[in-house]
């Protein structure tokens, strides 16, 4: 995995509270750069979903700065907003998947609305969908579909559109240990081609499957540095000489 | 609208290149072709209503424009021969008179009938009725025109009144007026109900999507993509509407029409359609589809721009 210099993403005491409730991420710095994989961690409401939300543009902060793709994101003007996204996968926890549009519709979206030609869309949603075990259900609606197939199907919107950042929130948790390691392998492929990975997950079986990967972890709300991901320039796992990850 | 709906439906499913189906088009079994529907019916019938009223203003301007009427109200009989045929004879000079006739007593008794009845024994001619001269001047009856034929006539026929006969109906023109600005005020009062209307399906709509519309945002789709979306659907729904409005609006304009040439009146009769009202008319719908789809477009780009 190389280290260019340049960052993808940077956090600067990133806060983020909802109302007047207490905050929710506080404190937030860190740095991340492009071709790498990251996973975040933390407990089951240690905010994991909320700092994805700030890394794809869903949200802003309460305080604090974030670059993204070396420009300022909290004063980027609304209209400027679609050409980052454009660039950012998303699985979502949830899928999000469009209910009145079939798996392949689904897959195509993020395709249409980028303004690829049609010509240039059935192919590869069709291959995509063929690699994620889903060729002969192309024309389902997503109620038609189980949670893992749903899933497969978000994933391959998310990355279909070969996306400069992929952000992926818990994207196995309803697949079978043999598609979850398909799909990481998938994740993979695409951060071999340059995407940077983000996935949130609290599966330590998982993050095992990538050892060449730099963890972030969230302990309610606050971010902790077990492999030196943080640091610049980050302490790849293996020169820390820690082959498998840490004890999470 | 079974028929309707399903072409619309066809129509509906070819997506414009660059704008993709990004949301659920709204089905025509939804209120809001109806409810433009019926605001086009309304609003062809008040427009042809004014058109109308306008041409019947305006042939009756025509007509009574250069008319002047000359009364002889002396009593007796042979004086008031005397003196009709002094006028006439002045009248017949004047340079700016095109055509002067003497109203003949028969139509007199004819005008007089409805106040004075026809029972045998009644004597209309007995009563001293006022000789009438009907004159046409070469242009319109202004008052300095008035003024000058009152001074021609006044030498043989001191006691001879003269009045322009577009006077008479000055009330008649007024109420005319009214009636057009009514229909004026009811057109753009349908207009903003229709904005209301289409405002609040706009709303409704982006209600019902949003949580589409929030992933299409997160996939980097921009406002205008949305916006489009609802534009295309407003769009096919007001043309439906308009379509039916219109069809509406014209065959009760064609029942109004046979109703009022029944009545064989001559002002009525100069209230007809010409074929520039028939294309104002027929642009009624295509306004209709344009307010529609303005509104819902700045509807929904203000709705978005709340959004992040």
């Amino acid at each position: 995995m190389s280290q260019p210099d340049a960052e993808i993403v940077q956090f600067d005491n990133v806060g983020l509270r909802y109302g007047t409730d207490k905050e929710i991420l506080a404190d937030i710095s860190f740095t991340l750069y492009p071709g790498c994989f990251y996973f975040l961690t933390g407990a089951s409401g240690a905010g994991k979903t909320s700092l994805l939300k700030l890394l794809y543009l869903a949200q802003r902060p309460s305080r604090g700065l974030i670059r993204l793709f070396g420009t300022d994101a909290i004063t980027l003007p609304r209209e400027r907003l679609p050409g980052f996204r454009r660039r950012i996968g998303v699985v979502f926890q949830d899928f999000r998947l469009v209910s009145h549009l079939s798996a392949f519709d689904n897959v195509a979206l993020p395709l249409r609305v980028a303004g690829v030609s049609e010509k240039d869309i059935t192919r590869p949603v069709g291959e995509m969908l063929d690699w994620v075990g889903l060729g002969d259900r192309q024309h389902a609606r997503p109620a038609t579909l189980s949670g893992g197939e749903q899933q497969r199907v978000a994933i391959a919107r998310a990355v279909i559109a070969r996306p400069d950042m992929l952000v992926a929130d818990e994207p196995t948790g309803n697949v079978d240990p043999d598609m979850a390691l398909k799909l990481l392998r998938l994740f993979e492929s695409l951060n071999r081609l340059g995407t940077t990975v983000v996935v949130a997950t609290h599966d330590v079986h998982l993050i095992r499957k990538v050892p060449d990967s730099l963890i972030m972890r969230l302990d309610k709300g606050r971010l902790s540095d077990p492999t030196g991901a943080l640091r610049y320039p980050p302490r790849r796992p293996a020169m820390a000489g820690a082959g498998a990850p840490p004890p999470l | 609208m079974g028929l309707l709906s399903s072409l619309f439906q066809r129509w509906r499913g070819a997506a414009a290149p660059g704008d993709p189906r990004l949301l659920p088009e709204a089905q025509l079994s939804g209120p809001m072709p109806w409810v433009i529907a019926i605001m086009i019916s309304l609003t062809v019938v008040a427009a042809a209503s004014g058109l109308a009223l306008r041409n019947a203003a305006r042939a009756a301007s025509a007509d009574l424009e250069g008319g002047v009427t000359v009364q002889i109200v002396t009593a007796a009989p042979s004086e008031r021969l005397r003196q009709s045929g002094a006028v006439l004879a002045v009248l017949r000079k004047a340079p700016e008179v095109a055509e002067v006739r003497q109203v003949a007593q028969e139509e007199l008794n004819t005008l007089v009938e409805p106040w004075l009845g026809t029972r045998p024994g009644d004597d209309v001619e007995a009563l001293p009725i006022p000789a009438l001269i009907d004159v046409r001047l070469t242009g319109p009856a202004t008052g300095r025109r008035l003024a000058a034929l009152r001074a021609l006539i006044a030498p043989v026929a001191p006691s001879a009144r003269v009045d322009a006969q577009a006077g008479w109906l000055a009330p008649v023109f007024a109420a005319i007026g009214t009636l057009q600005w009514l229909a004026g005020g009811l057109i753009a009062l349908l207009a903003f109900a229709t904005i209301a209307a289409v405002l609040l399906a706009s709303r409704n709509a982006l209600g019902n999507h949003r949580e589409t519309i929030e992933i299409v945002h997160m996939l980097g789709g921009t406002d205008r993509q949305i916006a489009r979306v609802f534009q295309r659907s407003m769009a096919f729904d007001a043309a439906a509407g308009g379509l039916a409005g219109l069809l509406l609006g014209a065959v009760t304009i064609a029942l109004l029409s046979r109703q009022f040439a029944a009545l064989g009146s001559g002002m009525v009769a100069g209230a007809v359609l010409r074929w520039p009202d028939w294309i104002v008319i027929a642009a009624i719908p295509l306004a209709g589809v344009a307010l529609a789809v303005l509104t819902a477009r700045l509807t929904v780009l203000a709705a978005l721009r709340r959004m992040l």
